[in-house]
């Protein structure tokens, strides 16, 4: 019981995270219809831009309270992931839009391979690992000699993902923005003529989805404290599991998706092996895709003729 | 003041402003990642250093090619845009076009004779080796892929999974029964094309980009898999000391028994590496001569229909089923005869070799080159492997940027920046025509705006 409750907590730290980044995965893709093959990579740089403002203000500006420097490494960090994944989208998927399907995904993964080596070349191969940060933790039960812990990494990063997450909610259903973003998901031609930027409005997904990754970064930063050039494959891939998961095109179904794969995931390593829990977690995108292609929140897709 | 100049006077601040705003991006762009560096110090804690060098070379070189693209290049492409007629296919292209496969075909079989008299025997391991073998390697795995992604349009993003069956099951069928090499090679195919049509089966129904999730998915799983089953496959490790390929019976090494001994020459490695080269051009060839073949055949067609329209093929009565899973198995067939071979060359296989880079160069190869084209994906072989090949010599430019460089680590960098440009330059790969099978009246190439696909 105990360790159960502990991978709960454990799960939905990890799941907190992927969810993030399946957001970004779940709008592209609603919005122009491409697998963003290059955001797990967008995540990974996010996460180095996080740890090398954390080390400027921590090291050279000398602030000593760490929640404030996270504060301002989760805002610096968004702005310059902002930024690359704009350019991204400006310089490698922009002049391909309304090309054929294959095109911005290859575009994409040669972007996803040109991040990771770059991020290689400029920073070096070697995992970068920071001091452990925020160490309290709170036992919430004790039974059988195990303490069931909830660190502060873990209340701030729950805190930090539901805080956006309604603010998300609110930027998209609420706002002028988020209406035109909903408009190009149905039919860009249409949102085009009755006067939305299509342009303006698929570069600003980026920006956002690039944000929500920075924020997952940021997060992860606190939470592991190492990244290496490398780590973007993997979580990317899951958290697009995730959004697969979830009904691709699905907001909220992005968030449960993440969720769910990070239960999974800590449930799997704890109870069975944890070689095998990358398996299981693409194991799970094999059984979503081909018993329930639609997944849970998405809607199903017709075909036309 | 005339009118021109006074135009051209606009165009030159508004490229100025342009070229600002570029800098200004590219400072926000490079100031975390190249400004900046994340080193160890002494006791192992993580220090910044600053390079605020570079990253102002960095922005002045991106904010200068705008300024030139703005000012010189724009404006000519825009003249040579207004100025340039539909092309329609001229003599001398028709003609370059027929005589160019024999052409190639012809140089390939020459190729390492040509080198050993250029380079001599110790220089023409090295090329033959690295530039022959290891681009007609990606020229076969290419055109296998060619049958599933260019003509049945079913993207798979996890062909390398069959790729390592076939190596796996080369090496561990060798090194445990010690059977040879050219019986094990159909097996490994047939071993392949099985794993093809089990993998082929679930996914039936998806189409599209859900096909190539699903299918990276498995090649993730089979290579998690034989990194994790220690028992059978010797996890990261690897298996080594991989039976070598003979020459029908003749091992090459330097003992009695030796190819070089019973043929009455010196021993050297280069008779082996010739002989590789042989066997993997015979199987390239192989290969683009069944897909040629194939496409004339019913099923051949099927497939093509199927990359145009699945829905007008259900409604013709083609079985959609068997037509996607012929696809996969023959993709995957000749992958594994790929694997094999690819065991046999190195002696030496692990995980590494079989990761999802791979899956994507080959994908990128099939897409670069103009998907269905066979020419194409051999141009594309050559152009993106050779390219990533040459940067491992390029000692010339320690020279230049000092004995620290090294051009290696910026191998995989240039050729993901080359995947996107590529795309960017010609989204539909570097040869769009399509030769058809069928035709009424004449043979003639089809353009690419009538190329419609991409339903998979």
């Amino acid at each position: 019981m105990e360790v159960f409750v502990q991978q709960l907590i454990n799960g939905l730290t990890l799941g907190s995270i992927y969810g993030l980044i399946a957001l970004g995965y779940t709008m592209v893709y609603g919005i122009i219809g491409m697998v963003n093959f290059a955001h797990g990579d967008v995540f990974m740089v996010s996460v180095f831009i996080s740890l090398i403002t954390f080390l400027i203000l921590t090291a050279w500006i000398g602030i000593s309270s760490i929640a404030l420097a996270l504060l301002i490494v989760l805002i610096v960090a968004m702005v310059f992931t902002s930024i690359v994944n704009w350019t991204i989208e400006r310089v490698a998927y922009r002049p391909l839009r309304g090309s054929f399907r294959l095109a911005p995904l290859i575009s994409a993964i040669g972007m996803s391979i040109f991040l990771s080596n770059f991020v290689q070349v400029a920073q070096g191969p070697r995992n970068k690992s920071t001091a452990p940060m925020f160490n309290d933790m709170v036992v919430l039960m004790t039974g059988n000699g195990y303490d069931v812990t909830l660190s502060y990494k873990q209340i701030t990063i729950w805190a930090v993902t539901a805080v956006l997450l309604v603010g998300f909610w609110f930027l998209v259903s609420k706002t002028a923005l988020g209406r035109a973003q909903r408009a190009c998901e149905q039919d860009q031609k249409m949102a085009a003529l009755v006067g939305v930027d299509v342009d303006r409005t698929i570069s600003t997904t980026f920006v956002i989805a690039a944000a929500l990754a920075s924020v997952a970064g940021t997060m992860y930063l606190m939470y592991y404290g190492v990244i290496s050039f490398s780590d973007g494959f993997v979580p990317g891939v899951k958290a697009f599991t995730a959004a697969v998961l979830g009904g691709i095109g699905s907001l909220p179904g992005a968030v449960v998706g993440g969720l769910l794969i990070g239960l999974i995931e800590t449930m799997w390593s704890a109870y069975f092996s944890i070689d095998y829990k990358d398996v299981a977690a693409f194991c799970i995108l094999v059984i979503t895709l081909i018993f329930l292609p639609q997944g849970l929140f998405g809607r199903p897709d017709v075909e036309k003729v | 003041m005339s009118a021109p100049a006074q135009i051209s006077g606009v165009a030159v601040v508004r490229a100025l402003r342009d070229a600002g705003w570029t800098a200004l991006i590219a400072f926000g762009l490079f100031l975390p990642l190249i400004g900046f560096q994340t080193v160890q110090n002494m006791s192992n804690v993580l220090v910044l250093d600053t390079r605020f060098g570079l990253l102002a070379v960095f922005v002045a070189i991106v904010a200068g090619g705008r300024l030139t693209y703005s000012l010189a290049i724009a404006p000519r492409l825009a003249r040579a845009a207004a100025r340039s007629a539909p092309a329609t296919p001229s003599r001398l292209r028709t003609a370059l076009a027929r005589w160019f496969s024999p052409f190639v075909i012809g140089f390939v079989i020459v190729y390492p004779i040509i080198v050993l008299a250029i380079t001599g025997t110790g220089g023409a391991v090295k090329w033959v080796d690295n530039f022959g073998i290891q681009i007609l390697i990606y020229v076969m795995l290419g055109w296998g892929l060619n049958i599933v992604v260019g003509l049945a349009g079913l993207l798979d993003l996890g062909y390398v999974a069959f790729y390592a069956v076939g190596a796996y099951s080369y090496a561990l069928l060798a090194k445990t029964f010690g059977i040879g090499f050219w019986e094990l090679l159909p097996l490994a195919g047939v071993l392949a094309a099985f794993w093809g049509i089990l993998l082929g089966f679930p996914v039936l129904r998806l189409r599209g980009d859900y096909l190539a999730i699903v299918t990276l998915a498995f090649g993730e799983i089979i290579r998690l898999v034989l990194i994790n089953w220690v028992q059978l496959t010797n996890g990261y490790a690897g298996i080594s000391s991989v039976p070598r390929p003979t020459f029908f019976g003749i091992p090459f090494n330097a003992s009695d028994e030796g190819f070089a001994a019973v043929f009455g020459l010196e021993f050297t490695p280069l008779y082996r590496t010739l002989f590789l080269y042989y066997v993997i051009l015979a199987l390239a060839l192989f290969t683009a001569f069944v897909t040629l073949r194939l496409r004339r055949l019913p099923v051949g067609r099927a497939w093509e229909a199927l990359r145009e329209d699945e829905i007008a093929c259900r409604a013709l009565g083609i079985n959609t089923t068997n037509t996607k899973l012929t696809a996969f198995a023959m993709g995957a067939m000749f992958a594994g005869f790929a694997g094999s071979f690819f065991a046999a060359r190195q002696g030496f296989i692990s995980p590494e070799s079989f990761t999802f880079l791979e899956s994507a160069t080959i994908v990128a190869i099939v897409v670069l080159g103009g998907m269905g084209s066979q020419i194409g994906v051999a141009i594309a072989a050559v152009v993106m492997i050779g390219g990533t090949e040459i940067m491992r010599d390029l000692d010339f430019l320690k020279r230049i940027f000092g004995e620290t460089f090294d051009p290696t680590q910026y191998r995989m960098l240039l050729f993901g920046l080359g995947m996107v440009l590529i795309m960017v330059w010609r989204p539909r790969g570097l040869i769009v025509t399509r030769e058809p099978s069928v035709f009424l009246k004449e043979r003639k190439a089809i353009p690419a705006d009538l190329i419609k696909e991409g339903h998979g």
